[in-house]
């Protein structure tokens, strides 16, 4: 449906009825351990993944603290 | 032989004495000059102007390596050098990661100047015993060894007949010869290479330490661009370095205190975070196998793909498994990060040392990546066979991954035939062959010859000898500049396509790894984003090498609260701790702007370098398409979704309808108008113009307007 979507990474994303931001990762297949992850600009810790419930529109940074080589 | 009988066969050809130094704030301020043609030992003095400009490390050998060759000196003439330097922050214990030295060099591969950063404990020792840097010019007559020797402050070289020429056997020996007893081991050093360096131009150096815990000896890698091969042509055995011991403040730093203090702060993150981060301390980098795989980056059969069904047979969970655990691993002391892993009691099972039980060094991830999955090889006995030949023949592992990657796909493309290969059936995933190619290495012989040419000159023969096209072959070699590119697959980030082609020396990734920050993370969406991340990060970390630090330490932890910092990717708490570091170790006036500011002078200065030598512009940052996009029809159709999508929502083209070649080559030249696109803005940041060539004004502002430089660029600037 339109204007059923959040962003992620600065890229559109379809949103799901009780999306929370352990569901965003799964979806993105986001495996990596360190990420710093903001919903809407506020810092979620990891404890809170599975319970942070992402709204539609909602904004989400997940960044990956990958240093590389 | 008894190592007593073997040393009774050196014959003394120079002994040197040198008044013995005390560092001074991280500096002997003399470095050591040796020509190996005439034997002429001699000590040159450091000036103010250049530990200002040059600071240490890779900008000392720059600035030796400028005077002491011409624009037309080539890897193989006499007159070029091999210069280690360890620089000022180098040899301290109380900060992880601080053993580190450079070696610089004309490569063989590029004919430009090749970098390496590289741990084992020889770049200390040099400075401990009174240098700031080893030149080497010259070529002996017979294979030579060059001892500095701190604990009677001498210079020798001697003819060495007897010894053997691989690593794990030589640096073994010259330990036992060198230390006084059991405990003076750990005050040897030796630097090395292998056999297949005289046979390849892809050899590298091995710098040796001797491991108290597990009495051996073992080795880390100088590994990129052919320095190995230089060594062995210039007939140089082995270089050691003897120290009496190392004391707390052999550098006489100005404030250990501060020092302590953060290195302290550094230990706790590591004994804290490491197990729930990167398990530097179980897995080193071989850590990153799986993280490649999931998110597409991990090179699978030369670059073609990013992941396959089969990596997890290769993935840090069995890696570890061979690993052993709880043992320190650093590759100098005092590091806490304690990486360095080993695969102990590996018997091997082909070559010349086929039986013996042997320590494997790593594999890292680089290693496994690039002649494992980058070959198709997915087979962890098979990878560390391939490592320890590699290691004790001298030969890099990521050259020889990526050239017989592309060997392998131009053997599956008919390009060359078992008649070429001398029989080898060189499909991916065959490790057979690939273990007999670094076996022909060792000896000389076969096919294993050519592959050790590099892709470049693969990619000539092929094209000239074999009626290979050799736009495709131009296409699938993943070389820039000559050298190999290492191991990420950087089709969907344009910053790391910049982070590699653009580099001085080619594209190995300790310039800059900027893959997540671009295409996952989507933090440097805009050509201005990325261009300042060309900028920053490459400045950064080439500063690393100019002090004497490993780069390992700086984002491979992270401090508890970094993700609330304004810019967590440039960990400011751990950039903070080098900038007290280097203040507390030189006493000098510092800060983090002054840090890029130090890398630009010599960052310019290598490019210019390059420029002197008929290269570093604009035509020489191109990059095979490979790196940049799908080249064949299969690529395309194996993530057509991805490009589809990307056609319709970056391009505004509609892909429905269309061939995959036509949406090949309609992505093709999307992708190569970006690249071109990302040049542009990134020479601008980084004050250079559109042909990529350092500006007067620009050398002015960094005070580098040196009067060499100036004649260099100014004919490219009318």
């Amino acid at each position: 449906m339109v204007g059923e979507t959040i962003t992620v990474n600065g890229r559109t994303v379809p949103w799901q009825e009780g999306m929370t931001v352990q569901t965003v990762l799964e979806v993105m297949n986001y495996t990596f351990r360190l990420l710093v992850i903001k919903l809407d600009g506020r810092l979620i810790k990891k404890e809170n993944y599975k319970s942070a419930v992402v709204p539609e529109n909602a904004d989400v940074k997940v960044i990956h603290m990958v240093a590389g080589g | 032989m008894h190592v007593q009988e073997l040393k009774a066969q050196h014959k003394l050809l120079k002994e040197y004495a040198y008044q013995p130094g005390e560092i001074d704030r991280g500096y002997n301020n003399r470095t050591l000059f040796i020509n190996l043609s005439d034997n002429t030992v001699a000590e040159k003095p450091v000036s103010e102007e250049m530990k200002e400009k040059f600071i240490g490390g890779k900008g000392f050998g720059l600035r030796l390596l400028w005077d002491e060759t011409k624009a037309d000196t080539r890897w193989n003439d006499a007159e070029n050098e091999i210069v280690i330097s360890p620089g000022p922050v180098a040899g301290i214990t109380q900060y992880s990661g601080t053993g580190k030295s450079l070696v610089v060099s004309i490569s063989p591969l590029t004919d430009v100047v090749i970098d390496c950063n590289v741990g084992g404990y020889f770049g200390p020792f040099l400075k401990f015993a009174g240098f700031d840097a080893l030149e080497i010019k010259g070529k002996a007559k017979k294979d030579v060894i060059v001892i500095i020797d701190e604990t009677t402050n001498s210079i020798r070289i001697e003819e060495a007949p007897g010894e053997k020429i691989d690593s794990h056997v030589l640096a073994e020996q010259l330990t036992e010869m060198y230390a006084d007893d059991e405990k003076d081991k750990r005050n040897i050093s030796v630097v090395s290479s292998g056999t297949a360096a005289e046979h390849t131009l892809i050899g590298m150096l091995n710098f040796s330490f001797y491991d108290v815990k597990r009495k051996m000896v073992r080795l880390k890698q100088a590994g990129r661009g052919g320095i190995g091969t230089v060594f062995r042509d210039k007939n140089i055995k082995a270089l050691v370095a003897k120290v009496k011991g190392v004391t707390p403040n052999r550098n006489n730093v100005v404030d250990m205190a501060a020092i302590q203090e953060r290195g302290k702060n550094f230990a706790k993150e590591m004994k804290e975070l490491d197990h729930v981060q990167a398990h530097m301390k179980e897995t080193g980098t071989a850590h990153l196998m799986e993280i490649m795989n999931d998110y597409d980056l991990l090179p699978v059969h030369n670059f073609k793909f990013g992941s396959h069904q089969d990596a997890h047979k290769i993935d840090s969970h069995h890696l570890k498994e061979r690993f052993t655990q709880n043992m320190p691993d650093g590759c100098w002391l005092g590091c806490m990060m304690s990486c360095c892993k080993m695969a102990e009691n590996y018997e091997l099972r082909t070559g010349p040392y086929k039986g013996e039980i042997v320590a494997v060094e790593g594999p890292e991830y680089e290693t496994a990546a690039g002649v494992g999955s980058n070959c198709g090889i997915f087979d962890v006995d098979a990878i560390l066979e391939l490592n320890f030949y590699c290691d004790t023949y001298g030969i890099d592992t990521i050259s020889f991954g990526t050239a017989t990657a592309f060997a392998m796909e131009c053997y599956e493309n008919g390009i060359i035939n078992d008649e070429i290969t001398g029989g080898l059936k060189l499909n991916f995933g065959n490790s057979e062959a690939a273990l007999r190619l670094i076996h022909q290495m060792g000896e000389g012989t076969g096919f294993g010859v050519i592959v050790g040419m590099g892709v470049r000159n693969m990619k000539q023969k092929f094209a000239a000898e074999y009626g290979a096209d050799a736009k495709f072959l131009q296409d699938i070699g993943m070389e820039n500049k000559g050298l190999e590119y290492s191991q990420y697959v950087s089709k969907e980030s344009l910053a790391q396509q910049g982070g590699y082609a653009m580099t001085n020396k080619g594209p190995q990734h300790d310039e800059a790894w900027l893959i997540f920050m671009d295409m996952v993370n989507n933090q440097i969406p805009t050509f201005e984003d990325k261009a300042e991340a060309l900028h920053y990060f490459p400045m950064f970390r080439t500063w690393f090498g100019l002090v004497g630090l490993c780069k390992l330490p700086w984002n491979d932890v992270e401090p508890a609260n970094n993700a609330e910092q304004d810019e967590p990717e440039k960990v400011p708490e751990h950039v903070d701790n080098y900038v007290m570091v280097y203040k507390s170790v030189t006493g000098k006036s510092f800060d983090k702007f002054e840090m890029i500011k130090q890398s630009e002078r010599v960052y310019n200065f290598q490019r210019i370098f390059n420029l002197r030598r008929g290269y570093g512009k604009r035509e020489h940052d191109a990059q095979p398409f490979r790196a940049a996009g799908p080249v064949t029809l299969g690529e395309y159709e194996s993530r057509q979704d991805r490009y589809d999508s990307q056609m319709r929502e970056k391009m505004g083209i509609d892909p429905e309808g269309k061939t995959t070649e036509e949406k090949l080559a309609i992505t093709r030249k999307y992708r190569e108008e970006m690249y071109e696109k990302l040049l542009d803005s990134v020479y601008a940041r980084r004050g250079w113009t559109k042909a990529g060539v350092p500006t007067i004004e620009h050398l002015r502002e960094l005070g580098m307007d040196l009067p060499e430089l100036i004649e260099v660029v100014k004919p490219h600037l009318e």
